[in-house]
């Protein structure tokens, strides 16, 4: 909403300096985007007359341009714009001036030509309009040499941008914005005498009107208005239209749209000799029936849509929201048929949006126009369409109000001074209470018991609940006055983190810690992205996606990191391992109810620089044992499978010690790696946080560390392909049994004397016992019992290794 | 089988022929198929230009129409059957190769598992790696907020209409709804899943779980239908905070955001409240703070205000404690929440929040 301040100034004196203003309509709630100053800094600028145009001997695009500035001489200016001819008047910056914004104009030489000054566009002298030409004046508007704001009627003016909320349909008006901020600065409001209406001539008769949908238009005010000037309208109230964001395009039309932009109510004014029967009629739509509104779209209405139809029964706009093509008004219509109404803001909701439709009129009625305004903007209407130019042989007929019970009343609402002080941590007074509201229109008797009966006014019948009213003491108190405080509470709780959220981060920490970066990736995927990831392509998909590669709900954080690995690779970034805790949604069981959502570990990983493509795997197993090392896991296991997206004979399911699957871990199929993009092997780890959280945790107890020396010795076995290396490991350790303080795998050797599909697996053992020091037959005895062991699992052993 | 030049083959021998070049074909294919590597070059002998099939070909001219047109059949029937049984072999072939490519690859992960101590990354003399700048973000304000008292609850991203429009009084068709460009899910009735617009639908199932009171702040993803720009992502991050218990007042509300503000950005910096419009809250607010850039003086980040504007608040609508059955009489609240996207780039001076979704480890290597 963009009120200039000059137009607010109608209703109230609001002197104090515009940044003052602005600062209040802010703290209003009617926040101030921006605070526009326009008409200053013209001082220099004057009207010049477009003398001759010729080509620029050395130049294509600007063209030489004399004007007389006043004293009927040519003077030469370079000028790039083309929307002018001989003759026109144009806004010349001479030689010295200084344009809004700070610009000086000097005596320039361009391509060899000089140039005496500066043609304007509006733009350049801070004024709205296009700026790919310069600002034309009207024909005969000013002499040259005039200045140009003189001319233009151009007072300086402020223009606030105001962003004003669902909840102030009031305030999307002048008088509205003025009302809130002459309140809040103790000032008198008062609707302004403006240009009297001429009296209700009875000799023009009313037009016929019948309304039969009074719950969806609960009051309809028709006026006819006889001998409406035709011409533009007159300057300065084209500039108000202007600054306040409408285009100016002929008396009627913007008569009616000052009258909403000034008094609140939006209006419609018909060609009365275009409506069938000279008359409206109002009913609900047919089902399928179909009209072209103005913006030239055809619409399929239905039954909860408000229709305007003429007397004869054609349709001739959609109630509220947008006039029909049909009976619009043109430039040479004087007999005028003024509709002012009030449409249920829930019906306009509902047609607004099923048909797409935005316009002024919509905004304001779905958020509640006064009611009771209608009359008073007629009389607006024809006052100001009175007093245009040719318009002083307006006369007017008798306005007919279609008014059913259907309409709202004024909300009678209790107000506890109690609970306005409970509510907001104030001490106001009962005194108080009137002062603040009473300004905005608020009816308060005498408080009974603390209590006070209010009225409220016809334009804040959105105000209908005692909080309500007590946002509106607030506002009128003034947020900032109100002492901040801690909550006394009753029984306060300690707050916190819980085990979920602090083992989350735990997570994090020991990830980021080992080198990994944490990523952010998109909870969308394309369509193929996941069957190009090898996995199930089944998802939930998003009905209205911003875009198709966005239309899919990730069920695996995997394709997302990948697109992240690629995306570092295009940028020559090295040494890539990544991590994301993110949240992925499988399709529910049954139809109808929710995604089934859950928070996921992903890991990506690649090889380091030249090494051995295995590290990208290994890095990702890595991964593995220090979460779940840093979470006291205990017992977790790695169970070779064929798993979707994974390498076949890379990959394995990673189990709990009740068996539970916690997650995946492997080397990404070659294939899912290569169709995003990426060559080389990828690690991959991928964990269910719920499962893993949900195992039995080593408890947090201090065993004693030993005293005593440790004894290590080293244990080789061969053994099958198809044995893994941690069931041996596991083997020994039940054999080392309390003794056991550490197993490492050293070696892993593979030769043709071992045999095909055969290895060497080398582990070194560290034992120590907490009460004493090992001796030589414990330690032969322990020797024997993990080869024992680990040769029930397959493993023949292969010997001391040397040392 | 070269023809003779004196005495052209008749029918009868040509159809031999063709009869010989499939039985060898066929017998040609099955060998290569077991003996690897050798298939593609067999596929070639006995489909190719010099194949026995070809040779046969050469001979049809010799033949009578009539001679011609038979064993022109034969000839097409027998190269049919030799491709077909060429493409099924290839594809046992193929899978043959490929198992035998994963049998050469086959790791035992638990060699890694129980492998030296050494990690596997240290070498690459990187360093340790970072936590995303958001999550940093998120981290820091969850603890600001619990060292406050709150506790931190989350909830679903997707949700149902009730949830996030209806519980929070909005109605079908209320206004408000258009302050939020909703994604719908194509689950259920068509406009009743929903990837929630903001955090607060997890008030109402802290409401719902009805332990009074409460102190929480809901960190998590959100979604709105908006084209990303150098401020905006359709997917970000919002934390809202939520206080229900007896006698809560909006001086509290103020209170809580101040001590948020100071002990978050340190003591310089502030808070202010100004009227908004929130469907869920009465009063409502929108909170402000020092631009802590600046410090308050005016920059390029605040637009010279000096303030920032960070997020929207308000004391909880009767109409939420209705809807979960909660006595607006017996107890009041207030709720906040703000995006924690966006605070990260107001104080990491970020240009661009796109950056923060590219996962440039450039980028994210710098907090």
């Amino acid at each position: 909403m963009r009120a200039p301040l000059s137009w607010l100034r109608d209703y109230a004196p609001l002197d104090a300096p515009p940044a003052r203003l602005a600062e209040v309509l802010s703290e209003l709630g009617l926040v101030v985007e921006s605070t526009e100053h326009v008409g200053e800094g013209l001082d220099d600028v004057v009207v010049a007359r477009v003398l001759d145009i010729r080509a620029h001997p050395a130049a294509d695009r600007i063209r030489l341009v004399d004007v007389d500035a006043g004293d009927g001489e040519a003077l030469q200016i370079v000028c790039g714009a083309w929307n002018f001819a001989v003759g026109d008047l144009v806004p010349l910056a001479p030689v010295g001036a200084v344009l809004p914004g700070g610009f000086a104009i000097g005596r320039r030489k361009m391509r060899g030509e000089v140039s005496n000054g500066m043609l304007c566009s509006a733009p350049e002298l801070g004024l709205p309009g296009p700026g790919d030409g310069l600002l034309v004046l009207p024909p005969g508007s000013a002499a040259p040499g005039v200045p140009f704001a003189e001319a233009m009627g151009l007072e300086p003016d402020v223009v606030f941008d105001l962003d004003v909320g669902p909840n102030r349909p009031d305030a999307l008006c002048m008088a509205g914005v003025a009302r809130d901020l002459a309140a809040a600065l103790g000032e008198a409001w008062s609707w302004p005498a403006g240009p009297p209406a001429p009296p209700v001539d009875p000799s023009i008769g009313t037009a016929p009107l019948s309304v039969d949908a009074p719950d969806l238009c609960p009051r309809f005010t028709a006026t006819v208005l006889d001998g409406a000037p035709t011409g533009p309208s007159p300057v300065w109230m084209a500039r108000r239209l202007t600054l306040a964001g409408m285009r100016p395009i002929g008396a009627v039309v913007d008569v009616s749209n000052y009258v909403m932009l000034d008094v609140g109510q939006p209006n419609h004014a018909y060609d009365l000799d275009a409506l069938g029967g000279g008359g409206l009629s109002v009913r609900r739509a047919r089902p399928g029936e179909r009209l072209v509104t103005l913006d030239g779209v055809e619409r399929a209405l239905g039954p909860d849509d408000c229709l305007i139809c003429d007397a004869g029964g054609t349709p001739v706009g959609v109630g509220g929201v947008m006039g029909g093509a049909g009976a619009e008004i043109d430039p040479s219509t004087t007999r005028v048929l003024l509709e002012a109404a009030w449409f249920a803001p829930a019906a306009i909701a509902r047609t607004g949006q099923r048909l797409g439709l935005h316009s002024e009129a919509r905004v304001r009625f779905e958020r509640g126009v006064d009611p009771e305004l209608a009359p008073r903007a007629v009389e607006r209407f024809a006052g100001l369409l009175a007093s245009l130019p040719g318009g002083e042989a307006l006369r007017r007929g008798a306005t007919v109000d279609a008014r059913s019970p259907h309409l709202p009343g004024r909300p009678r609402v209790a107000l506890r001074t109690s609970r306005v002080n409970d509510l907001l941590g104030t001490a106001l007074s009962e005194d108080d209470l009137p002062r603040l509201l009473r300004p905005l229109g608020f009816r308060l008797e005498d408080p009974v018991g603390g209590t006070f009966d209010v009225e409220v006014p016809s334009w804040r019948l959105e105000c209908s609940r005692e909080v309500d009213l007590i946002e509106e003491v607030a506002r009128m108190w003034g947020y900032r006055r109100i002492e901040r405080t801690v909550p006394a509470g009753s029984r306060r709780r300690t707050g916190g983190l819980t085990a979920f959220q602090r083992e989350r981060r735990r997570i994090r920490q020991v990830l980021s810690g080992a080198g990994f970066y944490e990523a952010w990736t998109s909870t969308f995927l394309a369509p193929g992205d996941l069957g190009q990831a090898g996995l199930d392509p089944l998802a939930v998909e998003v009905e209205n996606p911003l875009d198709r590669s966005e239309s899919v709900l990730r069920t695996s954080l995997l394709p997302g990191l990948l697109k992240a690995l690629r995306f570092n690779l295009d940028r020559q970034n090295e040494d890539l391992a990544l991590f994301e805790v993110g949240r992925v949604f499988a399709p529910p069981a049954d139809e109808g109810s929710l995604p089934v959502e859950s928070e996921r570990l992903g890991v990506v990983v690649l090889p380091f620089g030249a090494a051995d493509a295995s590290t990208a795997v290994a890095a990702a197993v890595r991964c593995w044992v220090w979460v779940a090392d840093a979470l006291r896991l205990d017992g977790a296991s790695i169970d070779a499978a064929e798993l979707p997206g994974l390498h076949p004979s890379r990959a394995a399911r990673l189990l709990g010690p009740s068996g539970t699957i916690l997650g995946e871990v492997g080397e990404v199929a070659s294939e899912a790696a290569r169709a995003y993009g990426i060559d080389g092997r990828v690690g991959w780890l991928g964990l269910s946080l719920d499962a893993v959280f949900g195992e039995a945790r080593r408890p947090r107890l201090a065993a004693d560390v030993s005293r005593y020396p440790a004894s290590a010795l080293d244990l080789a076995f061969v053994a099958g392909d198809d044995l893994p290396a941690a069931r041996l490991a596991g083997a020994i350790a039940g054999a080392a049994g309390d003794l056991l303080e550490d197993l490492v795998l050293f070696d892993v050797y593979r030769d043709e004397r071992l045999g095909a599909g055969r290895r060497s697996l080398a582990y070194h053992v560290t034992l120590r016992a907490a009460d004493r020091t090992l001796d030589e037959p414990e330690l032969a005895e322990l020797r024997r019992a993990m080869i024992a062991a680990a040769s029930a699992e397959g493993g023949e052993l292969r010997g001391e290794p040397a040392g | 089988m070269t023809p003779q030049a004196s005495s052209p083959p008749g029918l009868d021998e040509v159809l031999a022929a063709v009869e010989s070049a499939l039985r060898d074909g066929r017998r040609r294919l099955a060998e290569a198929a077991a003996t690897p590597g050798s298939f593609a070059a067999a596929q070639r002998e006995v489909l190719g230009k010099r194949s026995a099939l070809a040779s046969v070909n050469a001979l049809l001219g010799g033949l009578d129409p009539d001679g011609r047109r038979q064993a022109g059949a034969a000839l097409g029937a027998a190269r049919k059957e030799l491709e077909e049984e060429a493409n099924r072999l290839e594809a046992v072939v193929a899978e043959a190769e490929r198992r035998q490519r994963v049998a050469a690859e086959r790791l035992d992960l638990t060699e890694m598992a129980i492998g030296p101590k050494t990690p596997p990354l240290s070498h690459s003399g990187r360093g340790v790696g970072r936590l995303h700048l958001v999550t940093q973000t998120r981290d820091e304000l969850e603890d600001t907020f619990v060292a406050m008292g709150f506790a931190v609850a989350e909830g679903p991203e997707a949700e149902t209409d009730w949830y996030n429009f209806e519980a929070l009084n909005m109605p079908p068709a209320h206004p408000a709804r258009g302050m939020w460009d909703t994604l719908y899910l194509r689950l259920g009735e068509p406009g009743t899943v929903l990837l929630r617009t903001h955090t607060s639908p997890v008030q109402i199932h802290l409401l719902e779980a009805g332990e009074l009171p409460i102190y929480a702040v809901m960190p998590g993803r959100c979604y709105r239908r908006d084209t990303p720009d150098a401020r905006h992502l359709p997917v970000f991050h919002q934390i809202e905070g939520l206080v229900v218990d007896r006698g809560i007042t909006f001086g509290d509300l103020a209170g809580v955001i101040e001590a948020f503000t100071t002990s978050f950005f340190g003591p310089a910096i502030h808070s202010r409240l100004r009227p908004s419009y929130f469907p869920f809250t009465e009063p409502s607010a929108e909170f402000e703070v020092t631009c802590p850039i600046c410090r308050g003086e005016g920059c390029r980040t605040c637009s010279g205000s000096g303030w920032i504007e960070l997020g929207g608040c308000g004391m909880v609508d009767p109409n939420v404690f209705s809807a979960v059955g909660i006595d607006p009489e017996r107890y009041s609240g207030f709720a906040f929440g703000f995006g924690i996207d966006r605070l990260a780039q107001v104080r990491a001076e970020l240009s661009d929040m796109r950056a923060l979704i590219d996962n440039d480890i450039r980028f994210l290597r710098q907090f």
